[in-house]
């Protein structure tokens, strides 16, 4: 059915370069925050997995989606059957399991690659619909196909990752078509659910919620991050400190400059003009996306298309937001400036998606 | 054949007999408002999280900026050490020594912490707590110093526990301590140092100072702080999140404290010292000519080494409330009646006034009458006939009852004023005692009453209201040693201005008969025989005192146990004066106890001189010049720093 037309001229040149772009800035700052720390190695490992995303962006965006959608349910029970055996298998770090050792010392971090088949599966669960809305019975079958991998992630303990998967669930079945009537009850239950879910969680998961509310409460504990990441974004001023300039970043009082804390350094060493250009970056990205979606060829692109922004756009708000200290430490990476192997993989494959729709928007 | 979750669409389309569906592009036309809602709530994300920058970039940068600052630089005083104390010949009396002191961030203070610390420290809690109570209103980037002289234990569990996760409020730093000498040596002229008090913080004196400043407290460490006393630094390091130093980002080097040389020669101190061991009372010793203290010493004394730290309020205690007043220091400020002492200027008022005629002589009974009152003489036997030289020889008392007689008590003032007794003699030490001149306006002054010429009588033999102090009597025969002229006694080399020596309008021959009779005292069968020296012309005045209030205490058990106070004054040599030396001996009973004491000093001085410079002793001496201010003595040896204190008090080196 899909054609196997593709061209070079055809690829999502202003996606990809926005990428590289917000990539690149990233791996400046990585090396600005760790090149007197012990990661001072993380900024060119970076760039090896920036280089192996390009890679896997391009494999990605050759086979045709439609092949992807046809395999969802495999890619489904292949991931909840990784994450299950995280349970025996997996590296225990900080307390947590979350990675599978591969051959060669690299670390798998199964739950970020379960977001593209999630992103696959839901697209493909509502295209099979041919509905204008959803029903209950449906609704609570997407959810609770989202909800299974959630569960497990939850449970390594991962809350940050899990939640990222709730923006694709959520977009999917708002474009799908949702009566208001549910989405009142759905806001109903959630409100509900919330006071017993935090019951359900960890203390630490807990205590960075509470935290989050009034971080002067315990300045040495859960809120020491957050002051310190408001204090180095402070500290920026309009202009910025300067590269490697950044007393925040520079004497560690910010935790992990690098990774989850990577705007924070940031907004440190390049300021609010550094923070308002790059946030138009991700803007501009995000629109990209959108404008694929709009474009696509059929429902079950848009969904991809749609999923992929939704699931950035919640990545860059809680991250960003915990940064300047609006929303609550989870540990959610920023996508494409964070360190991190699994995360930019994960990014660049859900990228490589997006372009794959646009590589075959002109077709059927 | 899978389940039907696992088969794809167009495998389920198939199994269920149907066509795929070709899926339309319109669908997502369908969903273009929708995704327009996501566009729109993208765009409300990112004004949400600018507006976060916004708030924390633009809005106050200044407050983020400053704590970021906070974080990172981290202020620690570099404590300034005193400067040394040395004597006369350069050697060190006081000292400092390197120790470790703990202080306390109250940037990072968590009260809660402050049990655990005070506990690890061997401090008391609720000192502890009163203490950063008085530093509220310092700015809390001041550290407080909590503890000084850590020990190794101590030392121990601050370095064990100052990590950012147990106690980071806890700082060590290096302090250079004062090292006094011990066994209370020149205790009292030395003083010591202490935190500045809350009460002193508001007075004239100390209002250059802060909250938590050690100053002197007492003797030269006060009277001299500012020259002692060095300006603390600070060194600012930049510190990572874990607290450690990373580099330096500013110092401002202390300036230490400059040295001061005192007069005080440690030989005749230690001699003085020695001699006063297990005894009440006070030595000076000073030379006339240039009124530089030689020795001082007061006992009991207390050692200055226990106030030097934070002195615990318990030996506070114990110290001011001993009622041997330990801290007084009885060389200045013990104000007593001077006793026999006191006769060389009663004799030398009668000279000037010519009451004392070469010719005057009185008839000693063993006592007179005056007034309708019998004054006894201290021989019951009688002195028989006794001109001016037997009479101050034997202390006589009738002598000088019926001379004071003849002048008046206001004749007698006048030239006890005239030799300095009544009012300060204006030493570098604070606290000096003024002692009491009576007079006829004195008494008027004070008690609405005239004068009763009775009173004269006790007053002529240094007894009655008469007080003096241990110095102003050494600086009052001292005058009549270089032949009336006075000069301003002082501690600190080169402190005393040149015009500070006074000369007064008295007739040298007076001055002459005077030294005579004291002469006579020690090497005329007088009652100083006991500080005779082998070739050394010592003359003095043994005194034996009487306490004031001496017959209304006789009957009693306290008045028993009051024993009358000893004195003893001497010079010497005979005609070129170098060294006075006063003992008084609290309790002695008879002035000629006191006289070994001047004796042993006046030797040390002497002996001193023959071991440095054996072949020119007493030969080389300039020659007396009556009423001429003498040069001032070359200096022995050379002086380790030269000092020198303008009329503001600003010192300059």
């Amino acid at each position: 059915m899909a054609s196997s037309y593709k061209s070079i001229r055809d690829m999502d040149w202003p996606l990809l370069l926005i990428t590289l772009a917000i990539s690149a800035v990233g791996i400046l700052q990585i090396y600005s925050a760790t090149h007197e720390t012990k990661w001072r190695d993380a900024w060119w490992k970076q760039i090896v997995w920036i280089a192996a995303g390009m890679v896997f962006f391009w494999i990605i965006s050759q086979i045709d989606y439609h092949t992807l959608l046809e395999h969802a349910y495999v890619f489904y029970g292949l991931s909840v059957a990784g994450l299950t055996a995280i349970f025996f298998i997996g590296t225990r770090v900080f307390g947590s399991r979350r990675w599978i050792p591969l051959p060669g010392g690299f670390q798998f971090q199964v739950s970020e690659f379960v977001k593209i088949v999630l992103v696959l599966l839901v697209a493909r669960y509502l295209t099979d619909l041919k509905k204008d809305d959803l029903h209950w019975k449906e609704l609570l079958k997407v959810a609770g196909l989202v909800g299974l991998p959630m569960l497990l992630v939850m449970k390594q303990p991962d809350l940050g990752t899990s939640l990222t998967y709730i923006p694709i669930l959520l977009s999917g079945v708002f474009l799908a078509g949702l009566r208001w009537k549910y989405i009142a009850v759905v806001a109903l239950v959630l409100a509900l659910a919330l006071p017993i879910g935090f019951h359900l969680l960890h203390d630490y998961q807990r205590a960075r919620l509470t935290s989050f509310l009034d971080p002067a409460q315990d300045p040495r504990g859960s809120g020491y991050q957050v002051i310190q990441s408001m204090i180095a974004v402070g500290h920026g001023g309009m202009w910025g400190r300067g590269v490697t300039r950044g007393t925040q970043t520079q004497l560690q009082f910010l935790p992990v400059p690098h990774t989850d804390f990577i705007f924070s350094a940031f907004g440190e060493e390049h300021g609010f003009v550094g923070v308002v250009v790059v946030l138009g970056l991700y803007f501009l990205l995000l629109m990209q996306i959108v404008q694929n979606a709009q474009t696509a060829p059929n429902r079950a692109g848009m969904y991809i298309c749609m999923a992929v922004c939704a699931l950035l756009l919640f990545h860059v708000l809680v991250n960003v937001g915990m940064v300047v200290g609006r929303m609550p430490v989870t540990g959610i990476p920023l996508p494409l400036m964070s360190a991190g192997g699994s995360n930019t993989i994960s990014v660049f494959l859900m990228l490589g998606l997006v372009n794959n729709v646009r590589l075959r928007r002109f077709v059927n | 054949m899978l389940p039907r979750l696992f088969r794809t669409k167009s495998e389920s389309d198939k199994l269920d007999g149907l066509e795929p569906k070709p899926l339309l592009r319109d669908d997502v036309q369908r969903a273009s408002a929708k995704i327009a809602v996501v566009q729109y709530l993208a765009v409300a994300v990112f004004l949400f999280l600018i507006s976060g920058f916004w708030r924390l970039q633009i809005e106050s940068p200044e407050e983020y900026t400053e704590r970021a600052e906070r974080n990172w630089i981290k202020s620690l005083p570099i404590l300034a050490p005193r400067g040394k104390i040395l004597d006369r010949e350069g050697r060190v009396i006081v000292d400092n020594h390197s120790s470790f002191s703990l202080i306390l961030s109250r940037e990072k203070l968590k009260e809660e912490h402050l049990k655990a610390i005070a506990q690890g420290v061997n401090l008391d809690y609720d000192e502890l707590a009163d203490r950063l109570r008085r530093f509220r209103k310092r700015p809390t980037y001041e550290p407080i110093i909590i503890k000084e002289e850590l020990t190794a234990g101590e030392l121990a569990f601050v370095e064990s526990h100052r990590d950012p996760g147990t106690f980071p409020e806890m700082e060590l730093i290096h302090a250079q301590k004062r090292l006094y000498p011990k066994d209370a040596f020149a205790a009292h002229v030395i003083g010591y140092v202490g935190e500045v008090s809350e009460n002193e913080l508001n007075t004239a004196e100390f209002i250059d100072y802060e909250q938590g400043d050690v100053v002197g407290k007492q003797g030269i460490e006060r009277q001299y702080n500012k020259h002692l006393m060095g300006i603390d630094g600070q060194r600012q390091v930049v510190v990572d999140n874990r607290g450690r130093e990373r580099n330096v980002f500013g110092v401002k080097e202390a300036i230490p404290g400059k040295d001061l040389q005192l007069t005080i020669d440690l030989d005749v101190q230690a001699v003085a010292e020695l001699a006063m061991e297990g005894r009440r009372g006070a030595v000076v010793a000073l030379d006339p000519r240039t009124g530089e203290i030689l020795a001082m010493v007061s006992r009991p004394a207390y050692d200055p080494n226990r106030f030097a730290g934070r002195i615990l309020a318990k030996d506070w205690k114990e110290i001011v409330l001993n009622p041997e007043k330990p801290m007084l220091n009885r060389a200045i400020q013990a104000q007593l009646a001077p006793g026999s002492t006191f006769k060389p200027l009663v004799a030398l008022a009668g000279l000037e006034t010519g009451v004392l005629t070469d010719d005057f002589h009185v008839n000693c009974p063993g006592g007179a009458s005056f007034y309708g009152r019998y004054f006894k003489c201290h021989l019951r036997g009688g002195h028989g006939r006794v001109d001016l030289r037997k009479a101050i020889a034997q202390s006589c008392d009738v002598f000088f009852y019926t001379l004071g007689n003849r002048m008046g008590i206001d004749t007698i003032a006048k030239y006890s004023e005239l030799a300095g007794l009544g009012s300060k003699t204006g030493i570098d030490l604070p606290s000096e005692a003024e002692g009491v001149v009576p007079s006829s306006k004195w008494k008027m002054r004070n008690f609405r009453e005239k004068w009763y010429a009775g009173e004269t009588i006790s007053v002529s033999i240094g007894q009655g209201a008469l007080t003096v102090t241990p110095l102003q009597l050494a600086h009052a025969i001292g005058g009549i040693a270089t032949g009336g002229i006075w000069t301003k006694p002082h501690l600190v080399i080169d402190e005393a201005p040149q015009d500070a020596a006074r000369k007064a309008n008295v007739q040298i021959d007076n001055v002459l008969k005077v030294i005579d009779g004291m002469h006579a005292v020690v090497n005329g069968g007088g009652t100083g025989a006991r500080a005779k020296l082998p070739g050394l012309e010592v003359c003095g005045k043994t005194g034996t005192a009487q306490l004031a209030s001496n017959d209304l205490l006789k009957g009693t058990a306290v008045g028993r146990s009051m024993k009358d106070n000893a004195w003893f004054v001497g010079f010497a040599p005979q005609d070129s004066t170098e060294i006075v030396v006063v003992a008084l001996f609290e309790g002695g009973e008879h002035g000629n106890l006191a006289a070994p004491i001047v004796r042993d000093v006046i030797k040390a001085y002497f002996d001193k001189r023959v071991r440095k410079e054996p072949e020119s002793l007493l030969a080389s001496l300039p020659a007396f010049k009556p009423g001429v201010i003498p040069p001032r003595p070359a200096q022995a040896t050379p002086k380790a720093r030269v000092v020198q204190i303008s009329d503001e008090g600003v010192i300059e080196d």
